[in-house]
């Protein structure tokens, strides 16, 4: 019997759940345990939440370099994934994916660190839902900056002309890396995805509530044979693109960081032979204001999922500390075991 | 001359040709902050971002050179470009001849390439055979800061496309981003003679195609691109106290592939070990052995490549790409 309502401390419980799991991910990796890119999914856990808790058996899901919370909150084990980032034999993918390469075959779940590539995967596994389990759905979760990928777009048209039961999942922090993807993106997402024949649904994607109820109505369509949907939430990253971000670390220390680069573009601006003044100018606005928008904004603002959550369950203070004290719990002990066995 | 490092060396040879050539300009993801001197120093319209697109700015970079622009395009890594495959595959690989010769393509294609910091197969590869397979493209692999600038000139002048491989622990600012990312809480086996070097005041381009031996040897030949050069250049220095005189050969890059160096050297010691970074079959190392068997040339031969798909975990990963201890029982190897 599908829900008609949210169950708000459910998912309050997993998107704290993911938090914290990652905020031990972050300082794990800071430590060294973890090598390489590290791109988490703090700041998305409403958009995870409010979808992946809805799906059921035979469900399948494509997603994209920030697979942590989907996979914890489809029931991963979160000693399998930290194992895995560690690179340990007994990790989901026996030390050998990481974080950005991540198979859960049991639950049908596929990563890539190719931005786009959660589309036509997803459009794979709607065909074979179509063909081989009816009623079962597929997601694509990417950023903005992939809906400028050609092959996504391409999936997008295959889902529409074939009717998958497909949800593009769309989490808009409106920057990739370092490009602010409104100056370069043509039009607007809403637009592209009707023009692609697909339904549009947007929500605030901190609010894990509003987030719950789109995908309850892009599922129902799925389930039922009408096609596919592109959703549309907007989110923010207070880690930056990945940790160690440069940006970030220019918010936080301005001063080491900008000492390092502020010598070499000042002497780019007055070299010989280049640019009129009036483009040197414009390029070094650019570079100042995207340093600032990082600095300057309070990067949580009100897009906190698990602050939002908190407003509108109004549990009593001793149930939010209970729920809070039993997943600590739980996360501490999942690091301990992953940092002895190493 | 100053101490610069592979990164410096690539941007000061670029500083220079743009200053010279105002057809010149950079495309790519993000290189309003990656090249933030050269965006500050020629603007946005010579230093352009783009978005996440590669089949539409690599395909257009190849046309935007048929019409006149020298464009040198950027992807984050290698491995994106089977993204952007078909527009080097299918069209700057084949314009010279469909054309009739009439009709040119200079582009040069940056794309940092490698492992040794534990970022997973699809963010590790190597793949400059894959390109080389290709008849039409140029495929150099820079390993110092000297010949990583005056290759990028080389690339720059030359009329073809040419694919620019910069190994990622060769470049301080790609191994800064992506492996330490502010942390001294992780190390790397970066070769300090391949990350920082000599840089002249003006830069000059070299030869396409042309090898460089960095070490002289009879016993056997050491040939390889990239990082593995330095890898080879330290198993030499083991294999010295043993009586085995090993020479290094540092091919500059897989497209040309310089034979005449590869024969000479063979002739002359009977050994040849080739240490290969990229995928070991239908590569660089049995390229070699086809062209030592062609040219009648006996003699021993062994190679040291990357025969899996780059495991995740760093101990794997560092087992699976070539390293010192494998390339020394290679050559101790083929001595007997
Ligand atoms: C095909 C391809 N091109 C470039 C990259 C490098 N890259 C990794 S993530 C990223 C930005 C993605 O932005 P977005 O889709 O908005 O997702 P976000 O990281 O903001 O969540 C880029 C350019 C890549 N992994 N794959």
């Amino acid at each position: 019997m599908p829900h008609t309502k949210p169950d708000l401390p459910l998912l309050y419980r997993q998107m704290l759940r993911s938090r914290l799991f990652e905020e031990a991910v972050r300082d794990l990796w800071q430590a060294g345990w973890i090598p390489g890119e590290m791109h988490l999914g703090l700041g998305e856990e409403a958009i995870c939440a409010g979808i992946v808790m809805q799906l059921r058996r035979g469900d399948a899901m494509a997603l994209d370099h920030r697979g942590t919370p989907p996979l914890l909150m489809r029931g991963i084990a979160p000693d399998s994934l930290l194992k895995e980032f560690m690179g340990a034999p007994d990790g989901l993918c026996g030390g050998m994916g990481g974080h950005m390469h991540l198979f859960a075959p049991e639950q049908l779940t596929a990563s890539s660190g190719i931005v786009g590539a959660a589309g036509p995967t997803a459009a794979g596994f709607g065909l074979a839902a179509q063909q081989l389990r009816p009623g079962t759905v597929s997601l694509a979760f990417f950023g903005e900056g992939a809906v400028n990928q050609g092959m996504l777009m391409e999936a997008f048209n295959l889902a529409a002309v074939w009717k998958l039961p497909v949800l593009f999942v769309c989490k808009d922090n409106n920057l990739a890396i370092t490009t602010a993807s409104d100056t370069v993106t043509g039009g607007r997402l809403a637009d592209r995805a009707r023009g692609f024949g697909l339904a549009y649904f947007a929500a605030d994607g901190a609010d894990v509530e509003a987030v719950w109820r789109v995908a309850d109505k892009a599922l129902r369509r799925a389930r039922r044979g009408d096609g596919p949907s592109f959703l549309h939430f907007e989110c923010v990253h207070p880690e930056g693109h990945f940790l160690g971000d440069p940006l970030i670390q220019i918010a936080r220390q301005p001063g080491d960081q900008l000492k390092q680069m502020a010598p070499s573009l000042l002497k780019a601006a007055v070299r010989g032979r280049g640019a009129s003044v009036g483009k040197r100018v414009g390029s070094l606005t650019t570079i100042s204001r995207l340093v600032g928008r990082t600095a300057l904004k309070e990067i949580w603002g009100r897009h906190d999922p698990l602050a939002k959550c908190r407003k509108k369950m109004k549990l009593d203070p001793r149930q939010l500390d209970a729920i809070a004290a039993a997943v600590k719990a739980e996360i501490e002990a999942v690091v301990a075991r992953a940092t002895n066995a190493a | 001359m100053p101490t610069i490092s592979f990164d410096q060396a690539i941007e000061a040879a670029l500083a220079q040709a743009m200053a010279e050539d105002a057809r010149i300009v950079i495309l790519g993801e993000d290189v309003h902050t990656l090249r933030r001197n050269l965006f500050v120093r020629f603007g946005r319209d010579r230093v352009r971002a783009t978005p996440i697109s590669e089949a539409a700015f690599v395909g257009a970079a190849v046309s935007a050179a048929m019409a006149g622009l020298r464009p040198v395009v950027e992807v984050y890594m290698v491995d994106f470009l089977g993204v952007a495959m078909d527009a080097l595959l299918n069209h700057a690989a084949k314009l010279t001849t469909f054309s009739g010769g009439r009709w040119k393509a200079p582009l040069v294609v940056r794309a940092p390439c490698g492992g040794g910091y534990g970022d997973g197969g699809q963010h590790a590869q190597s793949l400059w055979g894959w390109f080389s397979h290709i008849p039409g493209l140029n495929v150099v692999v820079p390993s110092n800061p000297a010949d990583a600038g005056a290759l990028m000139l080389t690339a720059l002048a030359d009329e073809g496309p040419t694919l620019f491989m910069e190994h990622k622990l060769l470049s301080e600012d790609w191994l800064g981003f992506l492996g330490r990312g502010g942390r001294d809480t992780v190390s790397f086996d970066v070769p300090t003679d391949g990350a920082h070097g000599q840089g002249p005041d003006f830069w000059q381009p070299l030869p396409l195609g042309e090898a460089a031996s960095l070490r002289d040897g009879d016993d056997l030949v050491l040939i390889s691109v990239g990082v593995g050069v330095h890898r080879c250049l330290q198993a030499a220095e083991k294999l010295a106290p043993d009586g085995i005189a090993a020479q290094v050969i540092d091919l500059r890059s897989v497209a040309p592939l310089d034979e005449k160096a590869i024969c000479e050297a063979a002739r002359r010691t009977g050994r040849v070990v080739v240490v290969d970074e990229d995928y070991m079959r239908y590569g660089l190392s049995g390229e070699i052995a086809a062209v030592l068997m062609a040219a009648d040339i006996k003699a021993r031969f062994g190679r040291v490549c990357t025969a899996e798909t780059i495991p995740f975990d760093r101990r794997r990963e560092e087992a699976t790409l070539p390293n010192v201890s494998r390339i020394l029982a290679r050559a101790r190897g083929i001595m007997g």
